[in-house]
């Protein structure tokens, strides 16, 4: 499986992206934001400014008079350093302050005369801000419109929005900070689920290939189902090669017995040497089939058990005994003593499962066990466990690993010239595990010998 | 106002130096470089003396030519482009028209920085002393009249002693005298007594001068009783070179107006890091970082404890008021109508 980025990793640079994009955002707001009051301000105090000053207009002897009142340009010192400029126009004729003063002339669409309209422009290579207020003052026969225009350069609003901005700076990382430490912290809760029924595939026995129950959000559902049915669809075709195994073995072992007895007769009525030699060889390969047939259809009624195992009350002493009783003829054959020393013990389980495993156990005892020698069997009970215990004299389990022989097909290293298909282990252990319990493999007392234990609880 | 500077313009035919100013007194300081600091200045050699010769002192390289002029002398020859690195004033409000209008040079170090908000403006106009304005009185011809305290006093005694004061009060002709027009318009703006006051002092024939100085002097030798309006830095210089305390020194308790002295770099100047330099030197002094060469108050950096509720005349676009040819033309028609109409009953 190639892994590529991973999905928490790009899930909380997307979202940090997504929170530095809003960071910006906000700063950029808050700094466009800023400037716009502060250009209000000014806009209101250039008002109030302007005014203030129209407030005096007055006519005298046909004239237009006014003073320029203290307070009109002290409020314009109060909020900022910005240097101020006036002019006041009567008609056309200027009546006082800066007579370059350029004003832009006329009326927008919601302004008149009696309204503050405001402006920006340029005076003395300086950007302004210009507020503009008419009235009509009788002078002489006519009224004549005068114009006050009051201007302030605009250092003050980049200031304040400069300082604004900074702070606004400030907060956008600080706030981006918390978003970026939040967002792997939502990354790796919403990818929990996900975890957690990864965690649980990979605790998954070999052979449990049961359905998945799991809450899972409506985005992982989907996989769950497939998962599932996935197990399902492998559960069949395990059990359908389990079948074709039994069954083929099945249909293998009856001729193999055919042939067999039609080798023994022949044996006894051959004479030759050679013919006899060779006939033997033959029984001898007629057996081991015959032998891995069964324990092949032994296998597959374990698989096939467990699925569906019984729970039955089982005596170990009791099948411990019939085990060895069914298997003392062919120790007898080779002169090996069976020592059985059993007490009652009652376990939950399948009865034809514990006697399979035992008998494989009790039969690889047999089998690699040298002549004249003594196989003990001994069921032995503890407050929780029941162990049945298989201990022979033979040439032990080698020196390789003792945890790879309960693999199919799987023999130790030591066993050159016996008769073997390397199943019995196997067997036996699918038949344990299947009742919780295991299989122990190890040396003899005093270091001689294989002793393989059963190990079920009570 | 603008077509009175062009035509004074074309007749002094400016050439750059200041030897076309009315220049009132004159002093060169030799250097041993190239550079020459050029500074225009209404405040007297005696006052400024000592500190041109320490700041001489410690820039050897630099030669200082200090001109003093008059206040509105100054503020024409900034306006008209005149070759100058520093001009101070104590007119605050002709000095802040020329920044307002963009004829002054920023400039930033670490003494600007410590000024305090109130004693500078967008980094162009620095204040260097705060200096109220005073009345002196000669204690000779005061004899055995109340020494007054406020300006309601004042009244009250010239009214009720008219035959020895008139033609014996002094105080500035705010039409020739910047400082003089600046003191005039914060009093009338900020106490209902000055006018009160002018029509008491218009009555007894005042005498009308130019300067501090010269009130003083007069107090001095007996010609003035009452000089209102002094600029109290001179005052003080004044009463102490007198040992006879004939000069009485009084500062108002009703309302005093405290004026900042101030230094502009003019857009013009040549040599910047001299001027720089040298209104460095202004500031420190005025911090109280020179002793020994300073003879002007200093910078309070806490005006509001300096006397009860009377904080120097603030920086800012307002001093252009009464600068504004209508207002000021007002103000001088009222002037006159309460000092000069009645001078001659």
């Amino acid at each position: 499986m190639i892994a590529t980025t991973s999905l928490g990793r790009k899930l909380t640079l997307l979202l940090a992206g997504v929170a530095a994009l809003l960071s910006v955002l906000s700063w950029s707001m808050v700094t466009g934001l800023a400037r716009q009051a502060a250009e209000r301000t000014q806009d209101n105090v250039l008002s109030a400014s302007v005014t203030t000053i129209a407030e005096t207009l007055r006519t005298e002897q046909g004239e237009v008079r006014l003073e320029l009142p203290y307070s009109a340009f002290s409020m314009l010192g109060a909020i900022s350093q910005d240097r101020v400029f006036y002019k006041v126009v009567a008609g056309s004729r200027l009546l006082t302050g800066y007579a370059d003063l350029q004003v832009p002339s006329g009326y927008g669409p919601d302004q008149g005369p009696g309204r503050v309209r405001f402006a920006t422009g340029s005076y003395l290579g300086e950007d302004i801000r210009m507020a503009s207020l008419t009235r009509f003052v009788q002078a002489g026969n006519s009224p004549v419109p005068v114009t006050v225009t009051v201007a302030q350069t605009r250092y003050g609003i980049g200031a304040i929005t400069s300082d604004l901005s900074r702070h606004a700076a400030g907060l956008s990382i600080a706030f981006f900070l918390v978003a970026a430490g939040l967002t792997s912290l939502v990354a790796r809760a919403s990818l929990r689920p996900l975890k957690t029924i990864t965690a649980d595939v990979a605790r998954r026995g070999p052979a449990d290939l049961s359905p998945l129950h799991h809450k899972a959000p409506a985005e992982l559902a989907p996989l769950l189902d497939a998962l599932n049915r996935l197990m399902v669809r492998l559960g069949q075709s395990i059990r359908r090669s389990e079948d074709f195994i039994a069954e083929a073995a099945h249909r293998v072992r009856t001729p193999l017995a055919t042939v067999r007895v039609q080798a023994e007769i022949l044996l006894r009525a051959t004479t030759g040497d050679a013919e006899r030699q060779r006939l033997r060889q033959m029984i001898r390969a007629v057996d081991e089939s015959s032998r891995s047939a069964g324990q092949l259809l032994d296998h597959a009624t374990v698989v096939y058990r467990a699925e569906a195992l019984a729970r039955d009350p089982v005596d170990l002493g009791e099948v411990a005994r019939q085990c060895a009783h069914a298997l003392e003829p062919t120790a007898a054959m080779r002169d090996i003593a069976l020592r059985i020393e059993t007490q009652r013990a009652i376990v939950r389980g399948d009865p034809i499962l514990i006697d399979n495993a035992l008998r494989n156990i009790l039969d690889n005892a047999i089998k690699y066990s040298p002549d004249d020698t003594t196989v003990t069997v001994r069921v032995l009970k503890d407050v929780e466990t029941v162990r049945v215990s298989v201990t022979d004299q033979g040439p032990g389990l080698g020196n390789g690993a003792v945890e790879h022989l309960t693999e199919r097909f799987r023999r130790g290293c030591n066993v050159e010239g016996i008769v073997g298909s390397g199943l019995g282990l196997t067997i036996a252990e699918a038949a344990i595990q299947a009742h919780g319990g295991r299989l122990e493999l190890g040396k003899g007392p005093e270091g001689q010998g294989a002793c393989v234990s059963l190990i079920l609880s009570a | 106002m603008r077509l009175a500077y062009l035509i004074g313009l074309i007749v002094t035919v400016w050439t750059g130096t200041a030897s076309s100013l009315d220049v009132e007194e004159y002093k060169r300081l030799e250097g041993t470089g190239e550079r020459v600091l050029r500074i225009l200045s209404t405040g007297d050699l005696a006052l400024f003396s000592p500190f041109l010769a320490s700041f001489h002192a410690r820039n050897p390289q630099i030669s200082i030519e200090y001109s003093v002029v008059s206040s509105g002398e100054l503020h024409r020859a900034i306006r008209d482009g005149a070759n100058v690195d520093v001009a101070i004033s104590s007119a605050m409000d002709l000095q802040f028209q020329l920044v307002n209008d963009g004829l002054a040079k920023s400039y930033r170090s670490a003494q600007t920085a410590s000024l305090p908000d109130w004693a500078r403006w967008r980094d162009q106009i620095f204040a260097f002393t705060a200096e109220p304005a005073v009345v002196v009185i000669s204690a000779e011809r005061f004899q055995g009249l109340p020494i007054p305290e406020t300006r309601q006093e004042v009244i009250s005694v010239l009214r009720d002693n008219p035959d020895r004061f008139k033609g014996a009060i002094g105080t500035y002709d705010v039409r020739d005298s910047g400082l003089g027009y600046l003191f005039a318009t914060q009093e009338a703006r900020s106490t209902d007594a000055y006018w009160r006051l002018s029509e008491v002092l218009g009555r007894l024939a005042p005498r009308l001068y130019c300067c501090s100085g010269q009130m003083i002097e007069d107090v001095a030798n007996g010609q003035l009783a009452l000089a209102y309006n002094v600029l109290g830095s001179y005052a003080a210089e004044q009463a102490a070179n007198e040992t006879s305390g004939r000069v009485q020194i009084l500062r108002m308790q009703d309302f005093s107006n405290v004026i900042l002295r101030t230094a502009i770099i003019p857009a013009t100047a040549q040599n910047i890091a001299a001027a720089g330099a040298f209104v460095d030197g202004l500031i420190a002094a005025g911090q109280g970082n020179r002793p020994g060469s300073w003879a002007l108050p200093l910078l309070d950096h806490t005006p509001e404890t300096t006397s009860p509720g009377f904080g120097p005349i603030r920086l800012g676009p307002a001093l252009m008021i009464y600068l504004d040819p209508l207002n000021k033309r007002a103000f001088l028609e009222e002037w006159e109508n309460a000092m000069v109409q009645r001078q001659t009953p």
